[in-house]
């Protein structure tokens, strides 16, 4: 390795995929965006390991943002334990649904490049820049969402310039929409999503959003075979994170458990009729 | 047809060194010191937005003097370097002593090669950790390369102000003591630096994976007393 260096006239900025890009190192063809060889996803016979439902939501001070950790390879569990919620920087998150493999690699190359940005220029990009560099990856990915790899995140985080918390969801040509309250994407997202439009109220505080969130995810594992719920078994329980003006924070596993231990309760208290 | 004039390679290193070293006596100087829980870094920078002292990687700092363009690529490279190291294997696998090789031959490459040597004196500071003791590695404008485990001084009057510092450091003292000796140092006899005259920075264990943080404002006014 040498020192990296560039003519002023070469320079990629703060720009962390324009750096890997000139130094050409190896990295996944999202980032090389190469029209060549990407691997033929589910039409060829190969399953991919996949993750599911991703939920986001806003609160009085912030936003809540939670996953379910199964990922599936067709129809087989391939993975019970897995993180579909990062933390993107210290004021915004990210969560995942769709290609396990580009989804945590995309994960990965965002909080670096938000990182990057950060240490290069003296400054944090705006939220809405967050977004807008997210959505880029997402439609550089887009030749292999064509061939069944797709990713589609959910991001969001605190705006402190305007003192709130902001949704933004993704389709695979990288199109971004600001969502004013919330949303969950995903195969149980739609499931996940109802529940979440059922209990929601503007300015819950963050103990009704946390709890929301969690329900929204057992409602979506009840009727998503995709989507894990809490395994009481092997203690695996959902990752459930916030975003406030103090940054992000996952619940404690602990209190996660107890809420779910408590919903449970009381579904078999009312005879198991939802 | 004429011949150009033979200058003895003695003379050429020497111009070359001394052209860096009137350079850099220009500008502010720097001190570097490790404290009980991580390392300090104070330098004599009135300037708010123009930075002496940056953030590398998680447990990695920079500092330069002398000619802020030049010092500041030099940041930028390191910053690009460790960041591609850490996405290509891991954050762990991201160490200081490697860059700091890197910049020294960079430096001396320069020197030696280029009509114009670099104008800098630049830190890489590393924060240790249960295995490692932290590191000050400083790095000349010719590429020499030293690495100390107590203090660094960077810039003009390093000698004098190398003895101030000296007189008063203790092992393992805490943040304010550490503060208002590096001050007093970097001032001198006939100065004084307040808090808007110093730019602070802090390697801090226990600031989570990000270990630099800047010390400003009411934070600043409080340790200095």
């Amino acid at each position: 390795m040498t020192l990296p260096l560039f003519s002023t006239t070469e320079d990629p900025g703060p720009d962390f995929s324009g750096l890997i890009r000139r130094l050409q190192v190896p990295v996944h063809p999202t980032v090389a965006s190469a029209a060549g060889t990407v691997p033929t996803g589910g039409a060829g016979g190969h399953e991919f390991r996949h993750g599911t439902t991703v939920v986001a939501l806003r609160f009085a001070d912030g936003i809540v943002m939670a996953g379910d950790r199964r990922a599936t390879e067709g129809h087989v569990i391939a993975h019970r334990a897995m993180e579909k919620v990062f933390p993107a920087d210290r004021y915004s998150a990210v969560a995942i649904a769709g290609a396990a493999g580009p989804a945590v690699e995309m994960v990965r190359l965002f909080q670096t490049q938000l990182e990057h940005y950060e240490k290069v220029e003296g400054v944090v990009l705006s939220l809405e820049g967050k977004a807008n560099q997210l959505g880029q990856m997402v439609r550089e990915h887009l030749p292999m969402a064509m061939q069944g790899l797709a990713v589609v995140p959910l991001f969001a985080g605190y705006d402190l310039g305007r003192g709130t918390g902001r949704i933004f969801t993704y389709d695979v040509t990288g199109g971004h929409y600001e969502e004013t309250e919330h949303n969950a994407t995903g195969s149980g997202g739609r499931d996940a999503r109802t529940t979440i439009k059922l209990g929601y109220r503007v300015g819950m505080v963050r103990n009704d959003a946390v709890e929301l969130a969690i329900q929204a995810l057992y409602e979506a594992a009840d009727e998503d075979s995709a989507t894990g719920g809490p395994d009481l078994i092997r203690g695996i329980y959902p990752l459930v994170a916030t975003v406030t003006a103090e940054g992000f924070d996952f619940v404690s596993e602990d209190d996660v458990a107890d809420r779910f231990a408590a919903l449970i309760e009381r579904r078999r208290a009312e005879g198991g009729q939802p | 047809m004429t011949m150009p004039y033979y200058v003895a390679p003695e003379q050429v290193m020497k111009d070359r060194a001394e052209y860096a070293q009137k350079g850099i006596a220009r500008g502010r100087s720097l001190i570097a010191t490790t404290y009980d829980s991580g390392i300090l870094i104070v330098a004599d920078n009135p300037s708010r937005s123009l930075h002496k002292i940056s953030e590398i990687y998680d447990r990695i700092a920079f500092a330069g003097v002398g000619k802020y363009n030049e010092f500041d690529q030099l940041r930028v490279s390191g910053i690009r370097h460790a960041d591609t190291k850490g996405y290509a294997y891991s954050r762990e696998d991201v160490d200081a002593r490697s860059l700091a090789n890197l910049y020294a031959q960079y430096l001396g490459q320069v020197f030696t090669h280029e009509m114009k040597p670099l104008e800098v004196e630049i830190l890489v500071a590393e924060l240790g950790n249960g295995l490692y003791p932290p590191q000050l590695y400083h790095i000349a404008y010719e590429g020499t390369i030293t690495d100390e485990d107590r203090y660094a001084v960077l810039g003009g009057e390093t000698e004098s102000i190398a003895e101030r510092l000296e007189e008063q450091w203790a092992e393992g003292w805490s943040l304010p003591d550490a503060l208002r000796a590096a001050v007093g140092a970097l001032a001198g006899p006939d100065r004084t630096l307040a808090g808007q005259d110093l730019e602070v920075a802090l390697l801090a264990q226990g600031n989570g994976r990000r270990a630099f943080r800047r010390v400003v404002d009411g934070e600043l006014e409080t340790l200095l007393g």
